[in-house]
């Protein structure tokens, strides 16, 4: 008979020990992570004011105010859609140019040396953002050293002033800071086609190129949609690269955030502006997943 | 066998994976010093048994004895019990001879006699020298050995040993099984041996427990489960059995007259009924080697029939002949020594076959 | 019937011209980093090493240097532990909210920095908080245990559960078993996780920036010297020295990565995937 009691037995039991397991980490990440989303969830309902003592809060009135200001004034609005706009543009951009490597490094490397080419495709990130973005800034600023480069050996005749345009730099920017985000996910979906597939196709009179139309492709799908989501979403609340690229003149959602919140003391609006963004990622994400798996099924061979 | 004492005992041992019956009402008892073996298909149960005998799993109800003492409650690190895992669990980052002598840590003994311990059950195992190998540089065969000195060392009162040939190729199965008998006369321990390989288990156990489902169908020594088993199910995981239908026409206390399709009318020992079905209708079973071809001037010693040859197959030392008996309406396989090289029959060849009534198994 | 595969000679230009995009604001540090200019510009003005050498005897950097370093080498090792928890807990156990609780865990990696930066400043100030590098520390370690947890669980799952069990049934307790078995067995992901964490915190800028209060960051400090032109150069020198020491801590982590493989005798695939 089973002497042990209930107790005794869930103590020794697999999820006590794994609910002990994960409580370190999963205390941390409570307290710090989903207290203080859940803490900016709630100011966005509150109301910008001033305390007694003169000083700015967020007074605990409830209000659907701070919603009705990012969603109906055009400032913001204008906001909303450039962020969108300027990240859709460089996901689309970055995982177009991000497919032909993966594609390279799957099927055109010997294995040997897959290691290695990923590993000189993801250094550049682990180099500082910060960095990274000054030289971009470098690169493509006026007289900087594509155009300077450029006239040195003559093909120009003075600075060029195109590529210092708020827009083309940001994404330029982000596109090469996120390209290993986008390549790695593609290699990993692209690695785990079964090659014989590819090869009964082509025994069977396909050509190259329909073969990767119709197999490869789709196959490879679920890497793309990863890739897209990693780049989409982080790219979206971007702070560093707007400031900096954009001169100023071209802030994006986390510019704002960061003006309403620690600029201007507006904590609830601030809040607001974060919840709403987060919710349209959130949104994006899912039409955009909705709409591959139907993509998906429809095509299902 | 019968005056050797207890050693692993199960009453009514059931465990549930949430709702999934696992083990449903096993019962029996392993007697010191056998070779015993859990037989069965994937997914019986046999594993998870072994299991609660180590105490890497809990039962959900019944009792489990190791050497007349209640395991409940018992953590598998103090149980007099030894296990080699299927993967054979060798640790990588160890020496060969710290592998063998991880389980003396924590005893007191001298370091000498330690060292002493593992050259002597390295010596046993076969693998005399090879204690400064690093563990991950050996082959499967020498693993396992490494894994069975890591556990004999440890003078357990069971070892149990978790399909612990599946993974080596046919050759060196079949080395290792008459190893595996040689190693368990010599330490003279108890040991119980998980497999859904009926050969194997045929070859090396005094007794076997087939299982199907979570129950023991039949538990036996080898020839009584290969000559009488108890069910068609086990006949069938067994060997192969040939199956015609019969019809029971009387019984008295301990024998039984049946007519059978191919033989004829035939009087069986109680022993060789199996089944608890009532009515008339039944099967009779026979092994392809009970049925003998009679060449020209040779009789019968006991009864015989007439056969058509349907197929040969032939297979090297043995041709698998298919038969149509007169009188039924199935093929019967029957095998044939190949004394003479080659086969001796043509299909479509009429034939006498001889055969013995203590040869067949009635089922009802 | 193979088709014969033509030397893909287009393929391979493409390849390289997006290598060379990868690498090209890389490549520009260390040439001007040792140009004789202040002006980042073609054509280039001679060598010098005086930049690396004003970069070395600027105090404020050094404090910089020395924040960063520590909040990296704090958080590396908090993200680690974290990390070992969690991924044993998700490899090995069930139990209930696993699912979630994990999700929560790795949610930093799809997050917008700056979304934890202000939802981490809004706790802060709310309960009173002062910014220093110990909450520097606390938003790092939300960025980087995702990294840590992703590695280690690779790790824990290459790891046959039997070798537990094993030593379990030789005698020995859940905790020496850790110890003697697990722990070694996991050395080399524990070793790429540190330096991987470390790597993610020294380059981080958002949180760095906006939860640091008095004390400088490395990088903030590194945004703050854009405005000096004059200043350029040296953080060009700052630059290439990072960048090194970044590509040194990977290639040494990917080295350690491997080591483990072969020990354990797994497969070296590519990278930390």
């Amino acid at each position: 008979m089973q002497g042990s009691s209930g107790w005794a037995r869930f103590r020794r039991s697999e999820s006590a020990s794994g609910l002990s397991m994960i409580a370190p980490p999963g205390i941390y990440v409570i307290l710090l992570l989903a207290v203080p989303l859940f803490t900016v969830l709630l100011t966005s309902f509150y109301t910008d004011g001033v305390t007694e003592t003169g000083a700015k809060a967020a007074l605990p009135i409830l209000t659907f105010e701070n919603y009705a200001e990012v969603w109906t004034k055009p400032i913001y609005r204008v906001l909303m859609w450039r962020s969108l706009l300027i990240s859709l543009s460089v996901t689309c951009i970055t995982v177009l140019l991000a497919y032909p490597i993966a594609y390279f490094v799957s099927f055109h490397v010997a294995p040997s040396k897959k290691s290695l080419w990923l590993f000189l495709i993801t250094i550049p990130f682990w180099t500082s953002y910060i960095i990274r973005v000054f030289l971009w800034k470098v690169v493509l600023g006026y007289n900087g050293v594509f155009s300077s480069g450029l006239e040195m050996v003559g093909i120009t005749d003075g600075p060029m002033s195109f590529l210092t345009n708020g827009a083309v730099a940001v994404t330029v920017t982000l596109a090469h800071a996120y390209a290993p985000f986008a390549i790695l996910p593609i290699f990993v979906a692209l690695e785990k086609i079964d090659r014989s597939y590819l090869e009964a196709g082509q025994d069977l009179g396909e050509t190259k190129f329909t073969t990767f139309v119709r197999v490869t492709l789709p196959l490879s799908m679920p890497g793309v949609i990863a890739a897209v989501l990693i780049v989409f979403i982080p790219t979206v609340g971007d702070y560093v690269t707007p400031d900096l690229m954009g001169g100023g003149k071209l802030p994006l959602i986390a510019n704002a955030i960061e003006t309403q919140m620690l600029k201007l003391q507006h904590r609830a609006l601030g809040s607001a502006m974060a919840v709403s963004a987060m919710a349209i990622v959130a949104l994006v994400t899912v039409l955009f997943l909705i709409l591959n798996r139907r993509f998906l099924r429809g095509n299902s061979r | 066998m019968t005056d050797k004492p207890v050693m692993i005992a199960f009453q009514d041992v059931h465990k549930y994976y949430g709702d999934y019956h696992a083990l449903r009402g096993i019962t029996a008892t392993i007697r010191a010093g056998e070779f015993f073996s859990l037989l069965g298909p994937s997914g019986c149960g046999k594993t998870t048994l072994l299991r609660t005998i180590a105490g890497f799993e809990d039962i959900s109800s019944g009792v489990v004895m190791i050497d007349g003492k209640d395991m409940a409650g018992v953590p598998a690190n103090v149980r007099p019990t030894n296990m080699v895992f299927q993967s054979y669990a060798i640790f990588p980052h160890l020496t060969v001879e710290q592998n063998v002598g991880f389980g003396l840590r924590r005893d007191p003994m001298s370091k000498e006699d330690k060292a002493k311990a593992v050259a002597e059950a390295l010596e046993m195992v076969g693998l005399k020298g090879f204690g400064a190998r690093a563990a991950h540089a050996l082959s499967g065969g020498q693993r396992q050995r490494v894994a069975l000195a890591r556990a004999l060392i440890l003078k357990p009162q069971v070892l149990l040993l978790d399909e612990p040939l599946s993974a080596l190729d046919k050759k060196m199965r079949e080395q290792m099984q008459m190893e595996l008998i040689r190693l368990q006369r010599q330490v003279g321990i108890t040991f119980i041996l998980v497999t859904h390989d009926q050969e194997e288990a045929l070859v090396m156990s005094d007794r076997i427990a087939v299982m199907f489902e979570g129950e023991i169908a039949q538990l036996a020594d080898p020839e009584t489960l290969y000559r009488r088993p108890n069910s068609r199910k086990v006949a069938n995981f067994i060997g192969t059995m040939n199956f015609l239908p019969a019809r029971i026409l009387s019984e008295e206390a301990g024998r039984v007259e049946v007519d059978a399709q191919g033989f004829g009318r035939v009087t069986l020992d109680a022993a060789q009924c199996m089944g608890q079905g009532a009515g008339a209708e039944a099967n009779i079973g026979f092994r392809p080697e009970t049925l003998t071809i009679l060449f020209e001037g040779q009789s019968a010693q006991d009864r015989e029939s007439m056969a058509t040859v349907t197929e040969v197959v032939y297979y090297g030392d043995m041709t698998y002949y298919d038969l149509r008996l007169d009188g039924t309406e199935q093929d019967t396989r029957i095998s044939m020594r190949n004394v003479f090289g080659r086969p001796v029959l043509d299909i479509g060849t009429r034939t006498r076959v001889a055969w013995s009534p203590g040869a067949l198994v009635l089922f009802r | 019937m193979k088709t014969v595969q033509r030397k893909p000679w287009g393929h391979r230009a493409y390849a390289i011209a997006y290598l060379i995009f990868l690498y090209a604001p890389i490549i520009l540090l260390p040439v001007f980093a040792f140009n004789n200019s202040v002006i980042l510009a073609f054509p280039l003005e001679g060598f010098t090493t005086k930049w690396f050498g004003e970069m070395w005897a600027d105090q404020q950097m050094f404090n910089a240097l020395r924040n960063s370093v520590t909040v990296a080498f704090s958080s590396a090792a908090i993200s680690t532990i974290l990390g070992l928890f969690a991924a044993r807990a998700s490899t090995r156990f069930r139990f209930p909210g696993k699912g979630p609780v994990v999700a929560l865990v790795m949610l930093p990696l799809v997050l917008p920095e700056m979304i934890l930066a202000m939802s981490l400043l809004v706790l802060f100030l709310s309960v009173g908080v002062n910014l220093s590098i110990l909450t520097v520390i606390l938003g790092h370690v939300l960025v980087t245990t995702p990294f840590a947890v992703a590695i280690l669980t690779s790790a824990f799952q290459s790891l046959d559960r039997s070798l537990e069990e094993a030593a379990y049934d030789l005698g020995e307790t859940p905790s020496s078993t850790f110890r003697l078995i697990i722990l070694p067995l996991v050395m080399p992901g524990i070793v790429a996780s540190f330096l991987i964490c470390f790597t993610v915190s020294l380059d981080e800028f958002i949180i760095s920036y906006f939860l640091s209060g008095t004390e400088p960051m490395l990088s903030a400090y590194i945004y703050g010297q854009f405005r000096f032109p004059a200043n350029v150069p040296k953080v060009m020198a700052l630059g290439t020295i990072l960048v090194l020491l970044s590509v040194g801590l990977l290639a040494l982590a990917e080295f350690y990565r491997r080591r483990g493989m072969a020990r354990t005798g797994g497969k070296a695939s590519g990278g930390f995937l």
